[in-house]
């Protein structure tokens, strides 16, 4: 299965959005970098990410998390990992699309 | 005119500044290149106002942590700008709504004011600038 990178907010960019019309069921979603504004609680499109978690697995990195200071309204059942997690999920997903 | 603006003391000309931040911090550089353009503005001694709108209002979210990332947390910058008397900061009603936001999440006092009223205020700017 596909690892998917999203590396935009999107509360702004459409990137999330059209990769959720084409992320198959099992594929995993990594928000990384400005993308970690998709795994909040209390935005436009938080229920749009609570859907997709049913049936994908959501990430988002940590380090990335703590920098914008909204580690205090991670959606939960969204997994945080670590620059060294991050690799991990490379190597255990097949492959990584990283939407831009 | 322009000469008496150069002298030291300046010769009275004041222009109304505002600055538009609408980017998140951090994943561009968009955000800290502003508060070092308003910064380096400020010491002309001219009108300024901040307006931040859409993922903007991100740039002051409490809490910013960046020990496990291999940047600098410039948030508590935006703490100085009034001892530069840049008071005038305003967010977008609208885009802290859209991202479950309140005054209290800031690490700076704000004025919330809804896109109607950012647009009487550009309107009555000389310049802005935005990022």
């Amino acid at each position: 299965m596909l690892l998917h990178t999203i590396n935009k907010s999107p509360l702004v960019n459409n990137a999330l959005s059209t990769c959720l019309r084409m992320a198959k069921d099992g594929s995993g979603i990594l928000f990384i970098e400005d993308g970690v504004y998709g795994a909040l609680t209390g935005t436009e499109i938080t229920a749009v990410v609570e859907e997709a978690m049913k049936t994908k697995k959501v990430y988002a990195l940590e380090p990335d998390v703590k920098a914008r200071g909204v580690q205090d309204r991670v959606i939960k059942g969204v997994q945080l990992v670590d620059y060294s997690g991050f690799v991990d999920l490379t190597t255990e997903y097949d492959k990584v699309e990283s939407w831009l | 005119m322009a000469d008496e603006a150069m002298e030291p003391g300046g010769g009275g000309v004041t222009k109304k500044f505002l600055y538009v931040n609408r980017k998140a911090p951090y994943g561009t550089i968009y955000a800290l290149e502003s508060l070092e353009v308003v910064l380096i503005g400020a010491a002309f001694e001219q009108d300024v106002s901040m307006v931040f709108a859409d993922d903007g209002v991100y740039e002051l979210k409490k809490g910013q942590d960046t020990t496990d990332s291999n940047m600098k947390n410039f948030s508590p910058t935006y703490r100085a700008l009034e001892m530069y008397d840049v008071e005038k900061l305003y967010v977008e009603k609208e885009s802290m709504d859209a991202r479950g936001l309140t005054p209290d999440d800031l690490v700076v006092p704000v004025e919330v004011k809804t896109a109607a009223e950012l647009g009487e205020i550009m309107e009555e700017q000389d310049v802005i600038l935005s990022f």
